[in-house]
Formats: C-alpha cells, sequence, structure tokens
C-alpha cells in the first residue's frame, strides 16, 4: 500500500478557540467528496505555540511538508482543490518568515511532539518511542538508578523555585513511610503562562510516562495530577491519555511486569493562584482551603496526609521520560554550569512573535526577543523592557539584555525564571504602570493569611496607585523600597516573597521615571493619564495630522502644514492620539 | 536535648520543640501573637520573626531548635521586620482600646506595647477599612470583626481542638475574614457554641457576651454530664460569672462543653429556691429551718423500715450520697433507697461486674488519645458527653479508626469510618454478629481467653445462633459492613469501646453490656492502655451514687448487704443493726408506693417524675405517697408533688467530691455562700437523722464524711480530701499511698475466680415491638444545649439554642402520615400521648423516631415503656412502639 498523505490540524485550546474544529469538518467533507479520504488522513495534533490559527500541515504521500497558517473554512476548498488535486500550494496561506524564525531559534525537546501528534491516542505516542523511558526505568533500572540518572542530568524544576529534581526525589525516598505520593503541579496560574497547558493538550502521555517514573524512583504509591479547572481540553485529554495509559498496563497493579504497582489521580483546582504553591495545593487535595504553611518541614518529608511526597511541575515531569531514554548526558549536553536542558517560555507583550519557545538554557534574553520573538512589534516604539518570571518577577532593563537565561544570573538580576513568564515592555509603557498592574494581580491573588502580603501588598498597591495619580509625595520611593524588601523577607510563602519583584525592580533599573512621576508630574511614557497634559511637542511634531484623524471626539484641530492644536475642554484623554503619534510628540 | 543559644546564652531545649517554645521556657519573650500553645503553629502574624545565624530572618513559632543553632531575637533587622509587620496589623485595627472588652487582656495590646511602632510611617500606613457588622447572633458571645487581626487562632481551634471546623478563612487578600461556610451568622452553622475559641481570640474580636471580670477563681468540677471536666469558677461578690476550663486537668485538658461553660446561669438563678417549703392546703408556704425539719423527723419516724424509700441524688456529692444511704439503711432500716443510675447506667454496674469483677470503666479518657481503633456504640458522644466526644473526633483526625454504631445518624458519622445504623434494640444480635465474625476468621487472641478468661466454650456456642443473615436481617446492618467493623476492631489494636444510654437503656441492657465485654475479652482488649470498654457515665456524680451504696443491695464501694461479714462490720461503725435484705430498686419503689407498700419518700435532687418511664404512673404513685419530702435547688417537676420542699446548696455552694465516669474522684470546693436559706445537703441529711434521735451524724464538714468512707471501702481506702487536691484518684486506691488505678484488670480481673467471664448470649426483641396500632419505634436521647429539665431551662442562651421539643421524623415515614417539618404532631404510645412538632430528617432511619426528654411542656416519659431489665432493673428508655398523628 502507497504511503499515505496527512493533514496535521492544530488542535489544541488556541486552534479550536480559532475553529480547528469546523476547518477539521470541512477538510474531511472535501476530502471525501473530492475522493482523496484513502490518499490524506486527517489527524488531530496539539498547538504549536504561535497563534497562527487555524494552523495545518499538509504532509504528502512522499514525505513533503507545507505548512499553512490562518486557515479559516472558506480556504478549505481552495487548499483542497489547488495544493492536493493540482499539486500547486495556495501561496498566500503559506506560513511565512516569521513562522520559520519563530521556530529557528528554539530547541524543541519538550514540545517536540506538541503539533505532530495526536494527544487523543496512546498508539501516536508510542509510535514515536513513547512508554520506552517506562519501560526501560521498571525492567534496567533500579528505583536508585532512575534517581541518580535524573540526578545526573542536572534536571531543576520549572515550576518556578528550580530545585534540583533528583535530589528532591532522593530526599523523599530518603524518609521511611508507609506511603509515598507523587504530585504533578499542572495548576499554571500565572496570567499569559500557558506551556504546561500546551504539554497537556498537545503531548498528555509524556507527563504521565514522566509522573508514573518518579512515582517508581520515590516508591510511591498513587500519583495525582493537579490540573486548572479553567483547563477543560487539558483535563479532558488527560482524563483519556489515563484511560488509555490504564487500559494498556502502564498505570495500575504491576506494571509492565515489574511488580510496581501506581495509580493516578486526576484532581481538579480549586481556581486560584496560591493553589499552585505546593503545600497550598497539598491542602487543597486533602480537601481544605487551598493555603500554604511554612516549610520545613517541605513536603518531601511530610505532605500529602503527611507522608512523604514529591511535588512536581509538568515541564520538568515531560523532560523525565526523554532523560531516561537519551541519558544524563545528552540532557546535561545543553545548557550552563547551574542550568541544564530547555526552558519553555510564554513570550507576550510588543514582540512580533508572541507564543511559546522553547531554548536551550543559557540563551540571552537579546537572542530570545530578536531571534525567535522577531524583534519588537511597533513602528517607532524601542525595546525598554522585559518582565521575566510572571506578576512576581521582575523588570529587567536593555542594558541587562544580555544576561544569560538561567536560574543563577536572572535571580541576581532581581528577577526569577518563574514559571517561564516573559513579557516584552517598550517604550509605549510606564513602569510604574506596570508594577501597579502585575502587583493588582497579587493582592487580589494572596491568600490573606500572612500580614505581610495580605496587607503590605495592598499598601504598596495604594502608594503606587497614588504616584500614578500625579499624587506622590517625597520619600514614597523610599517607602516602597522599605515595605517591598520587608515584605518579601517576612511573607510566609512565595506568593508574598515575591510579589514586590516587580516593583523593587522598576525602583531598582527605573528610578527616573518614578521620580517624574512624583517630583515633576510627569508620566515620561504617556500612559498615566492624569498626568497627561496632551500637549504638543512641536519639536518632535512633524505636523501629519495622524492625531487629529484618530481622534474620537473631534478635540484636535490641524491643517495641513500646522501644528495641530489640541482642545482640552472636549478631550476625553483617551490616549488615542499619543499611541497614534509616530514622532511621541503628544505628552 | 538540643542546646540552643538565644542571645548569646546558652538555652536546653525539648526535643522538637520551636525556638518560640525554646525561648518562653527559659523565660526569654519574643513577641508573638498566631501562636497559641495548643495548636499547630501557623506562621500567620510574622510578630515573632528572628534571626537565625546562617539562615537569616525565621518565623520562631514555626522554626524547630537545632543543635548548636545560634538564635538572636532583637537585631535591627529583626525589630524593623516586626515592627512593620506589626504597623500592617494595626493598619485597619479599630483603635477604640478602652471601649474594647478585652481592654487589658489583649495580645495585641501586648505585643504592641512591647514592639512599639514608628509614628511617622504608621501615619502614612494608617488606614481604617469600613466598619463590618457584628455578629450578635450567638446567645453567649460575639464577633467583630472590625477587631479581628485573622491569626486563624479560632479557626485552628475549632479544627484541631473541637473537630467540628465551623469557621474558616473566606475570601482573598485584603477581603479576608473568618467567616462560617456561606457566611451566615454563626448559629446557622455547625457551630457547638462550646466557646473553646473564644476563650483563645487573642483579641476583641471573640468575647462572651455580658462579660464581667471574676474577682477571684475557685476550682471545681462542671456539675452536668459525668465527664467531669475540671473547671474554674469565677467569682464577683455572691455570684459565679464566669467559668474557664482546667488546663492542668487530665480529664479536659482545659476544654469544655457549651453547657459546662456557659451554662452556670441556674446557680444565681433569681428561680433557686431559698427557703424550706411545707405544703398546706394545697399550697408551699415558707417556713423555717426548725419547722420544716421536726416536721421531716417527726414524719419520719412513723414510716420506718420498708414502707420507706430514698432516692438519692446523682447531682449530689459522694459525702451527700453516702449519708443519704446510712441514713436509709442506719436510721430508716431498710435498704430501699436507689439512685438514677437504675436508669440509666445500672445494667453496667451489673455486666461489668458479671464480666470483669467490677461495675466502673474500665480505662481513663485520656486513653482515647492512643486508641488505635474507637468503637462508639449507642453514644451520641459529642452531644451528650461533648468534651469525650472532641476527643473521639480529635483522634479520629489524628488517624484512629473509628466505627461508630447508631440508630440514629449521629453527628460522630462524619467522622468515622464505619458508620452502622442498627434497628434499636437489636446491639446483641450486632455485637455477637461481629465477635461471630471475629472467631470464624481466626482474629481472636487465644492466649488472651486461654491465659486470662473462662466460660469461652459456652460463649462460642451460642455464636452458632448469629449467622450473618440471620444478624443483618435483625439490625437491618449489611452483612459486609459488619464483617469491615468486627475485622477493623479486632485488628486495630488497642481497641477501646465505648458506650453510653443506647446500650444500657434496654428491657435487656445488661445483655447488651455483656455483649461489649465479651468483644473486648475475645480480642485481648482489656487491662491494657487504650483498650477496653468505657461506659459513658450520665450525669455528674451517678458513678459516685452508685460507689457510695445508694444502691438497694449494697453498701459503699459494692459490698454486698448480703455477706454477714460485711453487715457486721457497717453495723459495729454505725451503732446499729442492719437489713440484710436488699431493697427495691427505683421504678419497682414507685410501683410498691402504687400498691401502698412504700409511703414516704425521702427524694434527694431528682427530677424522676419528668426523668422516669411511664410518667404517669410516678405521678400517680407520688399522690398516693403519704409523705414525700424533696431536696432540691430549684423548683421542678417533681418538687411539685413533695409536701415538704428542703432547698439545697448547688455544687458551688459546698465543699465535696464528684466521681466521674472514670472513677476519678474529685475535689469541688465552696465558690460562694448559699443562695437565700439554702443549706449544703449534707447538713440537710445530718439534721433529719439527729432529730430523729441517730447518733453518727456530727459531721463539721464533708472532709470527715470521706475518711469515714475511707476506714469502711476497701476501694476507698487511701482516699482523702487532703489527697484528692491536684487532679484527683481513680479507685481503687487501697492505702493512702496507693497512687490509685487509671487502668482496671491489668494483671486479674476482680471476678472470685480472677478470670475474665464470658457470657453465652440470645438475640430477644425488644419488650415492646412495633405493630399496626404503633408502627413507629420511639428512641430518646439528650440533646447538647440541655441537660435533664430543671438547670438548663434556667439559662436563657442554652434554651434559645434549643428551645423546645421536636420529634423526629424519617421523610418516608412523615410523608406517608402526611405530615411538614413544623408541623404539630399527637404522638401516642400504650401509655399516653403528648403534643409535640416534627423535624423531618434523614438522621432517623425510616421507622424510627427520636425525642428528647428536656421539657416540662412535652413530657416525653409520658410515653415510654417501663419494661426492665431482669438483671439490672433498668427500664427500656430507648425502644417504646408510637404512632404519631398529625394534630
Ligand atoms: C504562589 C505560587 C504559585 C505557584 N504556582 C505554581 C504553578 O502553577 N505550577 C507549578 O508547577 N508550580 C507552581 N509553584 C511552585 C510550586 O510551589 C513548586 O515549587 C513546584 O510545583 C515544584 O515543582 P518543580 O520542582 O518541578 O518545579 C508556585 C509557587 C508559588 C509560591
Ligand atoms: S505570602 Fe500571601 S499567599 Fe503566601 S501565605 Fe502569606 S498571605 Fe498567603
Ligand atoms: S476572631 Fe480572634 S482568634 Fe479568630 S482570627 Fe480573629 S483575632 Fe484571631
Ligand atoms: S464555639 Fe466552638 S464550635 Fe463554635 S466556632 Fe468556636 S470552637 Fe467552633
Ligand atoms: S507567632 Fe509566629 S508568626 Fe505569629
Amino acid at each position: 500500500m502507497a504511503f499515505k498523505g496527512k493533514v496535521l490540524i492544530c488542535q489544541g485550546t488556541s486552534g479550536v478557540s480559532g475553529g480547528a474544529h469546523i476547518v477539521s469538518e470541512a477538510l474531511k467533507q472535501k476530502l471525501h467528496e473530492s475522493g482523496l479520504s484513502d490518499r490524506y488522513e486527517i489527524k488531530r495534533v496539539g498547538d504549536r505555540g504561535l497563534f497562527r490559527d487555524v494552523l495545518i500541515d499538509i504532509i504528502s504521500p512522499n514525505g513533503y511538508r507545507w505548512t499553512y497558517e490562518r486557515v479559516s473554512v472558506e480556504d478549505v476548498d481552495e487548499i483542497v482543490e489547488s495544493h492536493l488535486i493540482r499539486g500547486e500550494p495556495v501561496k498566500r496561506l503559506l506560513a511565512g518568515d516569521d513562522y520559520r524564525m519563530f521556530f529557528e531559534g528554539q530547541l524543541r525537546w519538550v514540545l517536540k511532539n506538541c503539533g505532530e501528534i495526536d494527544p487523543e491516542d496512546i498508539e501516536d505516542y508510542i509510535s514515536v518511542g513513547g512508554y520506552e523511558a517506562l519501560r526501560k526505568a521498571l525492567h534496567e533500572m533500579t528505583p536508585e538508578d532512575v534517581i541518580n540518572e535524573i540526578a545526573a542530568s542536572g534536571l531543576r524544576g520549572r515550576g518556578g523555585a528550580g530545585f534540583p529534581t533528583g535530589v528532591k526525589w532522593r530526599i523523599c525516598r530518603g524518609y521511611e513511610a508507609p506511603t509515598r505520593y507523587v504530585i504533578c503541579n499542572a495548576d499554571e496560574g500565572d496570567p499569559g503562562a500557558f506551556m504546561d497547558r500546551s504539554v497537556l493538550e498537545g503531548d498528555p502521555h509524556s507527563v504521565i510516562e514522566g509522573l508514573i517514573i518518579a512515582g517508581y524512583a520515590i516508591g510511591a504509591s498513587k500519583g495525582f495530577i493537579y490540573c486548572r479547572a479553567e483547563y477543560p481540553l487539558a483535563i479532558r485529554r488527560l482524563k483519556i491519555a489515563l484511560q488509555q495509559a490504564r487500559d494498556k498496563g502502564f498505570i495500575g497493579k504491576d506494571i509492565l511486569g515489574s511488580g510496581f504497582s501506581f495509580d493516578i489521580v486526576l484532581k481538579e483546582g480549586a481556581g486560584a493562584f496560591v493553589c499552585g504553591e505546593e503545600t497550598a495545593l497539598i491542602a487543597s487535595i486533602e480537601g481544605r482551603r487551598g493555603m500554604p504553611r511554612a516549610r520545613p518541614p517541605f513536603p518531601a518529608e511530610k505532605g500529602l496526609w503527611g507522608m512523604p511526597t514529591v511535588i512536581n511541575n509538568v515541564e520538568t515531569l515531560a523532560n523525565v521520560p526523554r532523560i531516561i531514554v537519551n541519558g544524563a548526558g545528552w540532557f546535561s549536553s545543553v545548557g550552563t554550569d547551574g542550568s541544564k536542558g530547555t526552558k519553555v517560555f510564554a513570550l507576550a507583550g510588543k514582540v512580533k512573535n508572541t507564543g511559546l519557545v522553547e531554548v536551550p538554557m543559557g540563551v540571552t534574553l537579546r537572542q530570545l526577543v530578536f531571534g525567535p520573538g522577531g524583534g519588537m512589534a511597533r513602528k517607532g516604539y524601542a525595546f525598554k523592557a522585559v518582565q521575566i518570571g510572571g506578576p512576581s518577577g521582575g523588570c529587567l532593563p536593555e542594558e541587562l539584555l544580555d544576561t544569560p537565561i538561567d536560574y543563577e544570573s536572572l535571580t541576581q538580576a532581581g528577577a526569577i525564571m518563574g514559571s517561564g513568564g516573559l513579557i516584552v515592555l517598550d517604550e509605549g509603557t510606564c513602569m510604574v504602570d506596570v508594577a501597579k498592574f502585575f502587583l493588582s494581580f497579587t493582592v487580589a491573588e494572596s491568600c490573606g493569611k500572612c500580614i505581610p502580603c495580605r496587607v503590605g501588598l495592598v499598601r504598596l498597591y495604594e502608594v503606587l496607585d497614588r504616584i500614578t495619580k500625579g499624587e506622590g509625595v517625597e520619600g514614597d520611593i523610599e517607602f516602597l523600597e522599605l515595605l517591598g524588601s520587608a515584605i518579601r523577607e517576612t511573607a510566609l510563602c512565595g506568593l508574598g516573597k515575591t510579589a514586590p519583584n516587580p516593583v523593587l525592580t522598576t525602583v531598582r533599573y527605573f528610578r527616573g521615571e518614578y521620580e517624574a512621576h512624583i517630583k515633576d508630574r510627569r508620566c515620561p511614557a504617556g500612559v498615566c493619564v492624569p498626568l497627561l497634559r496632551f500637549e504638543v511637542d512641536e519639536g518632535k511634531c512633524i505636523k501629519c495630522g495622524r492625531c487629529a484623524r484618530v481622534c474620537p471626539v473631534g478635540a484636535i484641530a490641524w491643517e495641513r502644514g500646522s501644528f495641530p492644536i489640541i482642545d482640552r475642554s472636549k478631550c476625553i484623554k483617551c490616549r488615542a492620539c499619543i499611541i497614534e503619534c509616530p514622532e511621541h510628540a503628544i505628552n | 536535648m538540643p542546646a540552643v543559644y538565644i542571645n548569646g546564652s546558652k538555652v536546653e531545649a525539648k526535643d522538637g520543640a520551636t525556638i518560640l517554645q525554646a525561648a518562653l521556657d527559659a523565660g526569654i519573650y519574643i513577641p508573638h501573637l498566631c501562636h497559641h500553645p495548643d495548636l499547630e503553629p501557623a506562621g500567620i502574624c510574622r510578630l515573632c520573626l528572628v534571626e537565625v545565624e546562617g539562615r537569616g530572618i525565621v518565623a520562631s513559632c514555626q522554626a524547630q531548635v537545632e543543635d548548636g543553632m545560634a538564635v538572636w531575637t532583637e537585631t535591627p533587622m529583626v525589630q524593623k521586620a516586626r515592627q512593620i509587620s506589626l504597623e500592617l496589623l494595626l493598619t485597619n485595627h479599630l483603635g477604640d482600646c478602652l471601649s474594647c472588652p478585652k481592654d487589658n487582656e489583649c495580645k495585641l495590646q501586648e505585643v504592641a506595647s512591647y514592639i512599639g511602632i514608628n509614628e511617622e510611617r504608621f501615619k502614612q500606613l494608617r488606614m481604617l477599612a469600613p466598619q463590618f457588622p457584628l455578629d450578635e447572633s450567638n446567645p453567649f458571645f460575639l464577633r467583630d470583626p472590625n477587631r479581628c487581626v485573622l491569626c486563624g487562632i479560632c479557626v485552628r481551634t475549632c479544627d484541631e481542638i473541637q473537630g467540628i471546623g465551623a469557621i474558616n478563612y473566606a475570601f482573598r487578600g485584603f477581603a479576608t475574614t473568618i467567616a462560617t461556610f456561606g457566611n451566615k451568622p454563626i448559629v446557622e452553622s455547625n457551630c457547638e457554641s462550646c466557646g473553646e475559641c473564644v476563650v483563645r481570640c487573642p483579641t476583641g474580636a471573640l468575647v462572651p457576651k455580658n462579660y464581667r471580670k471574676p474577682a477571684k477563681e475557685v476550682k471545681s468540677i462542671c456539675p452536668y454530664c459525668g465527664v467531669g471536666c475540671s473547671i474554674y469558677l469565677g467569682v464577683r461578690g455572691n455570684e459565679v460569672v464566669f467559668v474557664r476550663g482546667d488546663k492542668d486537668s487530665p480529664v479536659n485538658e482545659g476544654q469544655l462543653c457549651v453547657k459546662g461553660r456557659f451554662g452556670f446561669g441556674f446557680i444565681n438563678s433569681p428561680e433557686r429556691l431559698r427557703k424550706p417549703l411545707v405544703k398546706r392546703n394545697g399550697e408551699f408556704v415558707e417556713v423555717t429551718w426548725d419547722e420544716a425539719l421536726d416536721l421531716v423527723a417527726s414524719k419520719f419516724s412513723q414510716y420506718k423500715g420498708d414502707q420507706f424509700a430514698a432516692v438519692a441524688s446523682a447531682r449530689c456529692t459522694n459525702e451527700e450520697n453516702y449519708l443519704v444511704q446510712k441514713f436509709a439503711r442506719a436510721v430508716m432500716q431498710t435498704n430501699n433507697v436507689d439512685n438514677c443510675a437504675r436508669l440509666c447506667h445500672a445494667p453496667t454496674v451489673a455486666g461489668l461486674n458479671i464480666a470483669y469483677g467490677t461495675g466502673g470503666g474500665t480505662n481513663p479518657i485520656s486513653d482515647i488519645d492512643g486508641a488505635s481503633c474507637i468503637f462508639v456504640i449507642g453514644s451520641n458522644t459529642t452531644v451528650a458527653h461533648p468534651v469525650v466526644g472532641t476527643r473521639i473526633r480529635r483522634a479520629a483526625r489524628r488517624g484512629a479508626t473509628l466505627i461508630v454504631a447508631d440508630p440514629r445518624r449521629i453527628e460522630l458519622f462524619n467522622h468515622a469510618h464505619v458508620c452502622l445504623q442498627q434497628r434499636p434494640g437489636s446491639d446483641v444480635a450486632l455485637l455477637m454478629g461481629m465477635a461471630r465474625v471475629i472467631y470464624e476468621q481466626g482474629l481472636h487472641d487465644e492466649e488472651f481467653i486461654r491465659e486470662r478468661c473462662e466460660n469461652f466454650e459456652a460463649f462460642v456456642e451460642s455464636l452458632e445462633q448469629f449467622e450473618l443473615d440471620f444478624v443483618e436481617e435483625v439490625t437491618n446492618v449489611p452483612k459486609e459492613k459488619i464483617i469491615q467493623a468486627a475485622t477493623l476492631y479486632a485488628t486495630r489494636k488497642p481497641s477501646l469501646i465505648i458506650y453510653s444510654l443506647g446500650i444500657t437503656e434496654h428491657s435487656h441492657g445488661a445483655e447488651n453490656v455483656l455483649a461489649l465485654a465479651n468483644l473486648a475479652m475475645l480480642t485481648g482488649n482489656v487491662g491494657k492502655p487504650s483498650a477496653g470498654v468505657m461506659p459513658l457515665r450520665g450525669q455528674n456524680n451517678v458513678q459516685g451514687a452508685c460507689d457510695m451504696g445508694c444502691i438497694p443491695a449494697s453498701f459503699p464501694g459494692y459490698q454486698p448487704v448480703k455477706d454477714g461479714a460485711v453487715r457486721r462490720k457497717f453495723e459495729k461503725a454505725w451503732g446499729c443493726r442492719l437489713s440484710e435484705k436488699p431493697g427495691l430498686t427505683l421504678v419497682e419503689m414507685f410501683q410498691e408506693a402504687l400498691k401502698g407498700n412504700v409511703r414516704a419518700f425521702y427524694i434527694v435532687g431528682m427530677d424522676l417524675a419528668y426523668s422516669m418511664p411511664n410518667a404517669r404512673m410516678v405521678w400517680e404513685a407520688l399522690e398516693r405517697a403519704e409523705f414525700v419530702v424533696v431536696q432540691e435547688i430549684l423548683m421542678t417537676g417533681t418538687a411539685k408533688f413533695a409536701h415538704v420542699i428542703l432547698p439545697g446548696a448547688s455544687f458551688a455552694e459546698k465543699d465535696g467530691t464528684f466521681t466521674n465516669l472514670e472513677r476519678r474522684v474529685q475535689l469541688i470546693r465552696k465558690a460562694i455562700e448559699p443562695i437565700g436559706d439554702a443549706r449544703p445537703d449534707w447538713w440537710i441529711t445530718c439534721e433529719i437523722a439527729k432529730r430523729m434521735g441517730a447518733t453518727g451524724f456530727d459531721y463539721s464538714h464533708p472532709s470527715e464524711v470521706m475518711d469515714e468512707i475511707a476506714r469502711l471501702t476497701p476501694s476507698f481506702a487511701g482516699m482523702s480530701f487532703a489527697r484528692l487536691e491536684g487532679a484527683g484518684i481513680q479507685w481503687p486506691c487501697t492505702s493512702p499511698d496507693h497512687p490509685g488505678t487509671p487502668i482496671l484488670h491489668i494483671e486479674a480481673f476482680n471476678t472470685p475466680t480472677g478470670k475474665g467471664h464470658f457470657s453465652p448470649l440470645q438475640y430477644k426483641p425488644p419488650a415492646e415491638m412495633p405493630d399496626d396500632e404503633y408502627p413507629l419505634i420511639l428512641t430518646t436521647g439528650r440533646s447538647l444545649y440541655h441537660f435533664h429539665l430543671s438547670m438548663t431551662r434556667r439559662v436563657e442562651g442554652l434554651l434559645a439554642l434549643h428551645p423546645e421539643e421536636r420529634i423526629w421524623l424519617n421523610p418516608k415515614d412523615a410523608s406517608k402520615l402526611g405530615i411538614a417539618d413544623g408541623d404539630k404532631v399527637k404522638v401516642i404510645s400504650r401509655r399516653g400521648e403528648v403534643f409535640t412538632r416534627a423535624k423531618v430528617t434523614e438522621d432517623v432511619a425510616p421507622g424510627t423516631a427520636f425525642m428528647t426528654f428536656h421539657f416540662y411542656e412535652t413530657p416525653t416519659n409520658i410515653l415510654v415503656n417501663e419494661a426492665l431489665c431482669p438483671i439490672a432493673k433498668t427500664p427500656e428508655f430507648k425502644v417504646t412502639a408510637i404512632r404519631v398523628e398529625r394534630a
């Protein structure tokens, strides 16, 4: 039988919301009508991390591959008729340079299968080597061997803190107890982060396999996957995958005849950011309110129901099967001294390509932003800062763009690796406003248990708020520093300890901007509305008149060749003109 | 023992201690707010921060000491961090300390004055949040969220100590508050009003209502149930204004239930009896003590012998009970003396006596903590014995296996691993069924049975009858559950059995007790720590009333009246002849009175007209009696039948001892003068005796009575008031240097052969079974908020929490009868009828109904069958066939 061609359709959350199901149905119909059903098979795959939906790949029976982006139902007929029947790819829909650039700078280990295999079919996973690692671990390695291999690989936790995974496992196994547990932390609560979701939706078996291997290594009887309830597709796919793995005998009693028995339970999260913190997560699984408790004792000693428990992040676990199959040496060949392997980032903000990128540890921020990121998105707005590590990460300025991405360097710079949120900010961003924005998230998500976080963050927020309103006073900056560092030192859990980071780093790297707000009552980026004067800087203005055209209330009078005049009694301070002006001439 | 260096000086710390504990123990203060010694550390307030060399700033309430650790409690960094935490804490705290009830006792004030605030910065931080409404719904305490510092002590108390979790954190971030489920007023939650959270709250956020600070405190024992919690009475003038638990007591470790903590209002109630009363022309008139006592003495002189009966009080002290039986036996020349144990735990005394040789619980309450398995049957513990109930909940929370068997779905079901909802009256079948499973699976303790027990073969033979199919049929409990419960009980050792009136108040109550005794012996669970059987005695001194010989067949210490040597000992001591004929038991006294054989009653502190079965029969008997003396603190339903009422002193007004359910004899102390003209009961009994010309009733203080008890009672031989200071002594205590006996039967049983005696048993249905005319089974019990009748109804708050009777009906039965929740209904038995309202609830199984007996308005006991257990003569309160109609 001749090889069949394939049509891959990305159907993760992003693909589905872009209409992938409808496109898929239409394609099926069209192939059928055109008599191509037995030459091309349609295959559902996960998202690839780039927002170009609907994204489809056509792989011809002899293995050539074309990628189409932004495909809609209306394009289906054309693609089938032109490309599949006439052999003429539809040029206007083919993925362009951006797409290529986005993937070129990446090293996709964790995301390898995302967008390539059918996440709802265990056979597809097995066909690319899935569950080989489990077989190898159970049949050829002792639990200690597994731990040693993971330790030797240098894998560190991808959930934020970066604790060496092998060491964590070894500590946990070292505690005598009636039973032990292992938990996969799939609570991914950072706004903007979706790497764990993509893995769960695109390659759930790799996480399950990693979890079983972890269970074997530490001697656990049961594993849990604690997944955000806001991830219905991931939950659905995990359920399917767990059932399939159970049917295949990868989960259950006496797995693959090894004598090792292990079950996995899927738990839906309680819908709070702090539930991703490991002790809060444990409380939540135990049926209590998800509130952190102080460590030590660490979960590895006393975790779920008091038993030694390993908690690992989705991405951490997804790395495990790959390390077991390819060896520690393979993994540690990539990265820096302290940080091995790759890291997935959710690249967002003012860059051309936003989405998930996986890069080797040790590449610089600049390489990331201007490589896969494709550089700045808005013409005329230069790079200003990156916020790395999610809402409790830090803002790093241009001068630090050559900082290598590894745990130590980022921490030293005042940011954190976090779970891998990375937001690029351009000149149109006010750093006080940014700090306030991130803080508003942690203020709302503080669990309310300890005082510095519950009350202190609100007080920090209030000061930022008054600065952005032009009501800042002498001493506010010092107060932010004092209170921010006090919270960092005294809060109980990671949320409170890191929540002041955006404030502290922006004060550290953009102090002048704060001072401008307080002393000059001016927002240099033109963001803080109460501080804006809506004046045209005649030194900068090129008299193009674009501002007059965008003003929704007609408050700007302009005649060709002259400076525009803003009628402040009409102005509603919507900032349309400021954003429109190519020369940043309006303030 | 790790040694740490705190501020440079070496401190020896306990293993596993936190830095804070180690420092406080060494007299070094570290400010702290959310720490409470009874609770797990939480690390909330961040005021206890210290600097540990090499680790930086840590919360000392959580960090454990390590050998050689260097801790600095007052570095500039620490001070700054603490100060900022404190300022943040105060930013939105209501600052009107002077009008706060906790002023001067507030821990927030204490830490604030120690740490101090930076005025400048504080001004910047200060921001008063909007005022939140108070929660005044609970009658005993107030919740003021505006004074709350969210330390979580209340939340942890309710969870860790009380085991309920009625309150928790709610919402997030700055909006976080402490709330009940659904943020409802606290009375609408599952809060049990125990007040444990209130006593621990460091601020004015949780305060007792109408709190008045006591001027002094007097140590005593709670007057309600048989747990015997140790308390401090807070006294102001001649009034008891506050009660708190005694932290040093092994019985309750400071804990109290709602009645013990808040139910003291009856002591100074305006309704207390203040003068002796004599009934003239159907009206009570006040008389002097001389008049009353002379009248009683002259009348009683006419009824000597078996035409007289005395009912002793399970509310009164051991000394008073001793005197009542001494009076009955020595002065009135009859053994007709009994007490309310006849209505509750006489089957325990009889049953455990047959099986083990001692009619008391085998193990101390604190043994609950160490049990691997706890089997609770026929006890709604969290309601009737709340402080033991919370201990059980805590044990289950800690990981002990909890098996609960009860016809009703009681609160403990929520915490149990196995729940068995057996049909009322089917306990022997259930327990023998379990025994059979254990025996057949080979889970019995052969060595224990061989070495320590007798009559095992006959017992095994009697298991024959208890095929599991038959047991399932009789008990309505699925076989699998019986097997599960039996297996757990037999394998999770040590296993402890806890039971109460659900076992005893049956026409075969003693057999139920024997079935439990069998089960414990079968698995070798006797004579060991955290094992055994623990009967939960009903009233504060019901154990003592029996111990003191207020039972018709025994002198104090269960010395039989039939035993000639014993009799001669007492005759010599008391200087009189004593009857060898065992007297009448409680129900029999009234049955005989109806026949005219008993003609005079001396009733001390018992509201028997409403607490005995077939109440109408009792009323008739009382009416028929020629002379009835009632000694009481409040006007009761029984007192109304009296010819003379003698006002007694409450427990707060006298010295003496109570004996709790674990045989612990504990001192109560006079805290206030008797109310009005009331007199201690021991004085009254002695006065009557003396006025009848008796000798041997000249005591100047109850301690002299105890000395006499000790002389005459081997198991009390080592007791004296001096020795009872502190936590009391558990009898047997046979000599002045004997430490008491927390656990019975360690070496041998107290039976004549020294062996534990197995009893073969047969299943017998209850005396009354449902039929077409009376299709439902009524079972009775207690409410958390009431005790019997007279005391708790004088406490406004308790009445508010539970104002009236309700008959619980299963929705299936209710709908068949066309009855909706809250409907007025008529409840009819073969003996009478009462009116009440219905509570429709799944908590009773179809075919069964439940009522309490706390309300004079609804005298439930009119309905109840007086069928007696042939061995213990205890009536069947727990099974009455009834019919319910809409009214
Ligand atoms: C506020 C807070 C939120 C967190 N949320 C997550 C999360 O969503 N996912 C995650 O994997 N780890 C999260 N963590 C980190 C976990 O506590 C924990 O360190 C991690 O799951 C350990 O796994 P790893 O060693 O594989 O990184 C969070 C931590 C904090 C303090
Ligand atoms: S730091 Fe914040 S989130 Fe963490 S325990 Fe404290 S209040 Fe809760
Ligand atoms: S009510 Fe009292 S005990 Fe409870 S959190 Fe508030 S201050 Fe603490
Ligand atoms: S009174 Fe008792 S039951 Fe009620 S909330 Fe407080 S601790 Fe819990
Ligand atoms: S006492 Fe340690 S944090 Fe409150």
